[in-house]
């Protein structure tokens, strides 16, 4: 078995510390986790790109080759568009539907949806509006992940304990504030 | 044993902590930044006691630091980008001729790609030239345990070990199993001085010995290569990380070449003649210059075709992935999804300065106070600002290396060009803006330096510049620039009109000033929030 997830976001939107989780809750499932992150002037606003690998034996390259790839987690809609090439046809698309507009050629954000809508196997959510209705705008990038909690190779339930210890320095409150737009983005896709 | 989830960067850190590393010095830069992070936030020690972790003003004097730890007997490590190893070249080659007590390990991160660098040089070819041993890990496990043997090497030859990584090892993540700690050594100067002092004669000595020293590395590699048994008359030869992307494409391979991993330098001529020996071609899956691929032109025979970055069959520049390996394997294309034909193309994101930053601020002055000189010169520097080159600000027309905007700035007043400004942060000032200010000053140079000092090294992840920013503007009076043109502004758009009216003066000045534009990085205060 291996599972391919691409992460892709703008600088500053918590696409790295999604794969950490993705990683730790892959880990105790006794599955191999290989993670690429991208670090220094990239991430100063930029596009933002992580490759998280995980099979049930030894995994080679730390990137995902083209077209191997089982989950594109999108935190910018346009961001998402840009990775389709390294998705295998089967492949699962979830992605927040609201834009950075950091560059001033943007396109029209409904030709965007549109053209994610129209991939099979997407999905595309107002993950800041559900994150909060959770009470932690903060948080769009745990409704992204419990939206894709469903389709990634281990039960949720290892997810939820892996943001319980990934954010248990912060305080009891923030877990649950993260837990609960976890929950909501889990809902968002059942 | 246990397991860590480890980035290469933090494995390599680990292993030294457990060989017994006493020391380790680095200025920031990525992809290296990670390795004295690590070390900061492990300086109880991994398990063999604390050990110092220090930045330093810049690779240079981060490399003589670990240099006298050594000398003192004790592990050190010293740790820098690419292009950091340019600054530190001069203790780095001589240091080959030294007769290293403490085990010295000198980690080197390539950028290939150049995802935050400006060039992609491959320091395999500077250890080469210093006749540095080079060991090359291709996973995080190996980046463990080079480290530790590193240190062995180092200590039993009695030279510096230098270990190579690029930047996708570096920043990527996987299980580390670890092994019981050593302890560290205790501190037992060197009793023989004429291992260290290269005073012609001595040198002389120490260099004969540093080359036959080296050839007795590449026995030992020799010795230890192993060539892989295929059935085809395609041999691979692959180094680093190119060993995944063959495996990540091996199994689609009809027959089974002839393979050779190398992972230690000096390059085993023995095994690769062998290797050659068994089929008509080789290609080279290297990651970064040719380096294997040219050598091998003068070692093997001339009937056996050697295929790789200089015959096209892998690009010449950039990083390898486990696709563009995939041609000169003979494979096709993988099919993945793409964007339905015609549809427009997709902007790209470049990186841009945070909401707020100063920078933006010392922008907005300077492009003010240039406002009405036809002709002018705006150097930059290494950081953040550097994207000042970019929409909206156009600001800056230069960024070279580190320190450069000064030095730049001043030859080119000196050659008649002004008003000329270098614009440069206070981590890269200190790093080597200063020496050049001091030759601004011996010249009496006609440019205007403005300092964005925010108090940080910001690009790298905010780690403390060396020196408090209240120091700063003592530093340029003491290096004799007149203190009526020495200004401190506040990078806020509130003092815009009078950073314009400074800064206006101090161009019109025919002599060297210098502007310190503060306010602090908004990344370094959230992460001091968050800390």
């Amino acid at each position: 078995m291996k599972y391919d997830i691409v992460l892709c976001g703008v600088g500053g939107q918590g696409g790295i510390s999604v794969s950490v989780l993705i990683a730790r809750a892959a880990m105790d499932a006794g599955l191999a986790a290989k993670q690429s992150e991208v670090h220094g002037m990239a991430q100063r606003g930029g596009e933002v790109l992580a490759h998280l690998r995980l099979a049930d034996g030894p995994i080679a390259s730390p990137t995902i080759p083209r077209g191997s790839a089982s989950l594109l987690l999108a935190f910018e809609p346009l961001e998402a568009l840009r990775y389709l090439g390294w998705l295998s046809p089967s492949a699962r698309i979830v992605s927040a539907s609201s834009p950075v507009r950091n560059i001033p050629s943007y396109p029209e954000i409904e030709g965007v949806l549109a053209e994610l809508r129209s991939v099979p196997g997407s999905l595309a959510l107002d993950a800041e509006a559900l994150a909060r209705e959770a009470g932690n705008p903060k948080a769009a990038n745990m409704v992204l992940l419990g939206a894709a909690a469903a389709y990634l190779p281990f039960p949720p339930e290892l997810l939820a304990r892996a943001i319980e210890l990934g954010f248990a320095r912060k305080g009891e409150a923030v877990v649950a504030a993260n837990l609960r737009a976890f929950e909501h983005g889990r809902a968002a896709n059942s | 044993m246990p397991f860590e989830n480890l980035m290469g960067d933090e494995a390599i850190a680990l292993g030294a902590l457990h060989a017994g590393l006493s020391a380790a010095f680095a200025y920031p830069g990525t992809p290296s930044t990670e390795i004295m992070e690590y070390y900061l936030d492990h300086a109880e020690g991994g398990g063999s006691g604390p050990v110092v972790a220090q930045w330093c003003s810049n690779e240079k004097t981060a490399y003589e630091a670990a240099l006298g730890a050594s000398f003192a007997g004790r592990r050190s490590s010293v740790s820098m980008k690419h292009v950091g190893l340019n600054v530190a070249a001069d203790p780095f080659v001589n240091s080959a001729l030294l007769k290293i007590k403490g085990g010295l390990l000198v980690v080197v991160a390539d950028d290939p790609g150049m995802h935050s660098s400006q060039d992609e040089q491959d320091s395999r070819v500077f250890a080469d030239f210093a006749r540095i041993p080079c060991l090359e890990p291709a996973d995080q496990q190996e980046a463990y345990d080079m480290a530790r043997e590193a240190f062995e090497l180092s200590e039993r030859i009695m030279a510096p070990v230098l270990l190579r990584v690029t930047t996708r090892l570096a920043h990527s993540r996987a299980a580390v199993e670890t092994r019981a700690p050593r302890a560290q050594n205790p501190v037992a100067k060197v009793e023989d001085r004429w291992g260290w002092t290269l005073m012609p004669q001595a040198a002389r000595e120490r260099w004969k010995r540093a080359l036959v020293g080296y050839e007795a590395v590449r026995s030992e590699i020799e010795a230890a290569a192993r060539v892989e048994p295929g059935d085809c008359d395609l041999g691979v030869v692959t180094t680093g990380l190119g060993l995944e992307y063959y495996r990540e494409n091996e199994a689609e391979l009809g027959r089974r070449p002839w393979r050779l991993h190398v992972g230690r330098y000096p390059m085993p001529y023995a095994a690769l003649r062998e290797l050659a020996s068994k089929v008509s071609r080789v290609l080279v899956i290297e990651e970064g210059y040719p380096f294997v691929e040219r050598e091998l032109r003068g070692v093997l025979p001339s009937a056996v075709a050697i295929e790789g970055k200089e015959t096209g069959q892998i690009p010449l520049d950039g990083e390898l992935s486990p696709d563009n390996v995939r041609p000169a394997l003979g494979l096709p294309p993988r099919p993945g999804l793409s964007r339905a034909a015609g549809a427009p193309e997709l902007p790209r994101r470049p990186p841009q300065l945070c909401p707020g930053c100063p920078h933006a601020d010392s922008y907005a002055f300077l492009k003010e106070a240039l406002a009405g000189y036809p002709s002018r010169v705006v150097t930059g520097d290494i950081g953040c600002y550097t994207l000042g080159a970019l929409p909206p600000f156009e600001a800056i027309e230069t960024c070279v290396d580190m320190g450069a905007s000064i030095g730049m700035a001043r030859g080119a007043a000196e050659a008649g060009l002004v008003p000329a400004v270098a614009v440069i942060g206070d981590s890269t000032f200190y790093h080597s803006g200063l020496p050049n200010l001091v030759d601004a000053v011996s010249h009496n140079s006609n440019l205007t330096v403005l300092i964005l000092d925010n108090s940080t090294t910001g690009m790298t992840g905010a780690q403390p510049t060396i020196l408090p920013s209240e120091r700063l503007k003592a530093v340029a009076l003491a290096v004799g620039v007149g203190p009526e043109h020495v200004h401190l502004l506040s990078a806020h758009k509130g003092d815009h009109g009078r950073n314009v009216e400074i800064m206006r003066r101090e161009l019109a000045y025919e002599g060297p000033s210098v502007l310190i534009s503060e306010r602090g990085c908004l990344e370094a205060i959230k992460k001091a929030r968050k800390a």
